[in-house]
This record gives C-alpha cells, structure tokens and sequence, in this order.
C-alpha cells in the first residue's frame, strides 16, 4: 500500500479512531464518512473505541501474502468490539489458547513489512484480556 | 423486456496454461461458442468480457477493445465491455449481455470471461486476489481468501457442528465429478483423508478445501428468444438473471456464515422464474473453497442453514442425489479462472440440459442454477436456465 494511502489512516489504526454517526448512534469501525443506516441524514463524527471486545471467529493463517510471510503462522481473526462494530485483526497468544468468545483487548503492535527497504506498517492487534503480556 | 436464449456454448480446457496467452484463451473460448451457434460473426452486435484484475496479472487494462479486436470483431466496431465484480466478473459479464438483449439494444451478444493467473507467482497472484476483499482493513491486517473463508468455516463448525470431514466431503465429490469432465484442471479422484492430510492453508482449510489457481477462458452467445430456434433446434432459455450486493469486508456482514447476497440474489432469481429451490434440477455453485458450498446450499435455500455439511456427506449433492451440485467438478476441480468462472458454469447447464454432458449427465434434467460470488460475498449473481421457455 503506498505512503500517503497508510498515511491517510494513521490516527484511525494507530489509535482504533473510527465513527459515529450522531443521528442514530451506531459506531462505526472500520470508520466511515456515511451512515448506512442513515445516510444523506448521516451525522457523523470520531470517535475513539475503548479496544475491548471478545473473538467472533478466527483462523490461524499458514500460508500468506508477500507482507506477512515472515509472520506465519498468525492468528487472523473477526473481533466484536464492546460499542458494537466488528473488525479484522490479529490476536496474539498461543494457538491452543485461541477460542470463539475470548475475551481480548488493543495493543499497538506492528502489522507487517513490504520489504526490507519498504514501509513498515504499525497499528492495531489484539491480546487475551487476562493476559496481558502479549508476548 | 425480452425472453434471452443461449444458442452457443464454448469453453478452453482448464489448468496452468502456459503456452497460451490471455487473448488466445478468450478467442479460443469465443470461436468454439460461434461455431456452436453456427453463426457468423458480422452477426455480433456486442461482447461482454468478465475478467478480474488483468492490471495485475497481465499488466493489460482495456480487455474490451482488446478482445473485440484478436477476435477479428474491431473492423465491424462492436460494442465492446469489460465487466469487472473480483470472482463474480463472469457472471456479471453474462448478466449484462443477457441485460442488453433482453432490453432491445442488441440481438446477437457475446458474454465471456478469462483471466490468466499463472503469468506472475503465486505471491502476487493471491495478492491480487486478496484485492477481492478490503485492502484497506482486511488485507492490510493480514487477511486472505483462505484466511477469510476459514473464519467462515470455524464459525459454521461452531455454530453448527460441521466437521473438517463433511468440508473435505465437499472436495471428494467435486473431484469425482472432475474426473468426469474432459476440460477439468484436476481429473483425479481424491480421499477424505488426502484431504484433511494435505497441508494446512489457513486453519480448518486444507489447501485441498481450496479452489486452484487456473488459466482459463469461456463464452455464450445469447440471442432473442424469439429467434433462438433459428440457430439451434436446443435453445437454452434463461429463466431468471439476478445480482445483489453485500458488505465488502467479511466482518460487516450481520451474519458470517451467511452469504446475504447470495440469499437475496437466489430469492429475486427464484422470484423472476416463477421458481423455488425444489424446483431446481441441479446447480453450479461458487466452491472457492469447501466451505463455500456448504452456505451456498443453504444460501440458496436447498437445505436450511447449518445443515450443507451433513447433506454433502449424505450423497444429496453428488451426480444421482437429490439436488446435484457442481457435475463440472466446481471451482474445486473444474478449476476457477476467477474471471471465467460464472460464464463456465453456465456453460455447464447448457451443457447438461442439452444432454450433451457425457459421464458427468445429470438424466433427465430441465432446470439448472448457477451461482456466482465476488470475494467473500460482496457481490452474488444467480441465474436459472431451462430447456422449456
């Protein structure tokens, strides 16, 4: 992804920064510029998520995208934050310790790397709640 | 509007394909389905070719004009369309030229998909396929298809009870009827336990619960109704031609094992056609990977939701069940050029209900379903075809 695209969202994955659109108060993360539900009535603003929610599903990734090679296996995973929104992310803990309904919470971590002379990409990842060593 | 009719098929054998190129493939595919009409080509009003991401495989945009002209078709300035939709390209390609004869605006229209994948590694190959999903919030995290269908298929063990078993079920039987079928990329019988003892992709998917990577190429020619029988005395009529859209990323979706397009594609095609799922002979269905079938079926309303696993282990949906799905071998076996996919399967019902399907014929059938899906789900296309009008 070039520069001024990653760029573009820092604020967003650095600080899980998404939406709300004032109108109807659903949360939007992935952040939006419109309310689905809403929409041309859409009243939307930031809003900064607290980071907690719990695993919907997840799979362990063995065979990957160029960016994340080095990374496999890592564990891919649907997390229901607690305001509402669903999102894509990593969680980091052991493979047997992985589980629908886990309880997790935000670290910054970093995500991936084009190259070793490419951008390297910072944001969110997850950890179990009750361990918070995210090693 | 007007009743459409396919009047000529053709298809490239499926696989790595080295020797030939992206317009070859698409020519090949095109000629075979103009011989098939026994039409001639000043007759051609219009083509429509599917293709998802020549960009990034062939490093060539602008298919149309391309295409319009190594098919020899540029000197008589057709008109000439990509059509883009990720693994859905081909059946939408198929539903606009089924669009533009059904409105008026054409009577002799072309609808074919191709896409070439094995000109560039494996890497850039599922890198450009992951730009099916949201780069910006599901790529960049780290997803991928298999990555993505593999949440899909945890949640639909979770929930349902479906086991690693039932989804390899859904390999053996697309092999098998792979095995049947001249053009398919892999004519070889499998095992379920070759299947859960292949090699871990994205967990619970095996890379044998998971489509290939394949050059490939397939064409209709669609005509008037009204008309078709000019052309052919078996006229392949289309019943029903329906699209929807859903959330792009996977984790929007209100339900993630259910493919909401795909439902409300399948209930405006059922609609159109006067239909219900009990009323379909047979169906190509969109198995990227295994797990895809199984909520297909039940997407589709053949059986009700959290129950495909265990109807595929059952028999239903093998050549001789209840609802046979995928006779080509599917996406599993047949191959999946992403771009072709949708025009290939409908090529198979033509195929199939004109009785000319070999081993692979399914005795007696009158109505065949396609079902074509663009990433995880974001776009649906549903068609019903029938040997009565």
């Amino acid at each position: 992804m070039s520069v001024p695209r990653f760029w573009r969202r820092l604020k967003n994955v650095y600080n899980l920064i998404g939406t709300q659109c004032e109108n109807c108060g659903m949360y939007y993360y992935p952040p939006r510029s419109l309310c689905p539900k809403c929409r041309r009535s859409s009243l939307i603003i930031p809003f900064k998520f607290k980071g907690e929610g719990e695993v919907l599903t997840y799979t362990i990734v063995h065979s990957a995208t160029k960016d994340f090679e080095k990374h496999v296996p890592y564990i891919l995973a649907i997390i229901k934050l607690n305001e509402g929104p669903n999102l894509t992310s990593q969680v980091i803990c052991s493979h047997e310790e992985i589980h629908i309904g886990m309880k997790v919470k935000s670290v910054f971590r970093k995500l991936g790397e084009e190259s070793e002379k490419g951008m390297i990409y910072y944001g969110t990842k997850f950890v179990p709640l009750l361990n918070h060593s995210g090693k | 509007m007007r009743d459409v009719a396919i009047i000529g098929v053709g298809c490239t054998e499926f696989g790595e394909l080295w020797e030939k190129s992206f317009r070859e493939l698409f020519v090949e595919a095109g000629v075979s389905a103009i011989q098939d009409a026994n039409i001639q080509g000043g007759k051609i009003d219009a083509l429509f070719v599917g293709n998802m991401s020549g960009g990034r495989f062939i490093e060539q945009e602008h298919l149309g004009a391309l295409i319009a002209d190594y098919s020899g078709l540029a000197s008589l300035h057709i008109a000439s369309t990509r059509v883009e939709a990720a693994c859905a390209s081909g059946g939408l390609a198929l539903r606009q030229g089924i669009i533009a004869v059904a409105s008026g605006y054409h009577d002799i229209v072309i609808a074919g998909g191709a896409e070439k994948m094995t000109d560039v590694d494996v890497e850039t190959t599922t890198h450009a396929l992951t730009a099916a999903a949201d780069r910006e919030w599901e790529g960049v995290m780290g997803a991928t298809f298999p990555g993505l269908y593999a949440m899909i298929a945890r949640l639909h063990m979770h929930r349902y009870g479906t086991t690693q078993e039932q989804l390899a079920s859904v390999a053996v039987k697309n092999h098998h009827n792979g095995s049947m079928n001249p053009k398919a990329q892999f004519q070889n019988e499998i095992s379920i336990d070759a299947v859960l003892n292949s090699i871990m992709v994205a967990d619970p998917l095996h890379v044998f619960d998971c489509s290939p990577i394949t050059d490939g190429a397939a064409a209709v020619v669609l005509a008037p109704a009204d008309v078709a029988k000019k052309y052919t005395d078996t006229p392949i009529y289309v019943k029903a031609s329906a699209q929807a859209s859903g959330t792009l990323s996977l984790h929007d979706r209100p339900d993630i094992t259910t493919l909401d397009a795909t439902v409300a594609a399948g209930n405006r095609a059922y609609r159109m056609a006067g239909l219900s799922p009990k009323d379909i002979d047979f169906a190509e269905v969109h198995d990227c990977f295994t797990i895809a079938e199984i909520c297909a079926l039940e997407d589709l309303g053949f059986v009700k939701k959290g129950e495909g696993g265990k109807a595929t282990e059952s028999g239903m949906t093998a050549i001789g069940g209840e609802i046979p799905i995928n006779p080509s071998g599917g996406l599993k076996a047949c191959g999946h050029p992403v771009g072709a996919t949708g025009v290939k399967q409908a090529v198979e019902i033509v195929l199939q209900l004109r009785g000319e399907a070999g081993k692979r014929e399914i005795a007696g059938a009158e109505i065949g379903l396609t079902h074509n899906v663009g990433g995880s789900g974001g776009t649906a296309v549903v068609h019903i075809f029938g040997r009565e009008r």
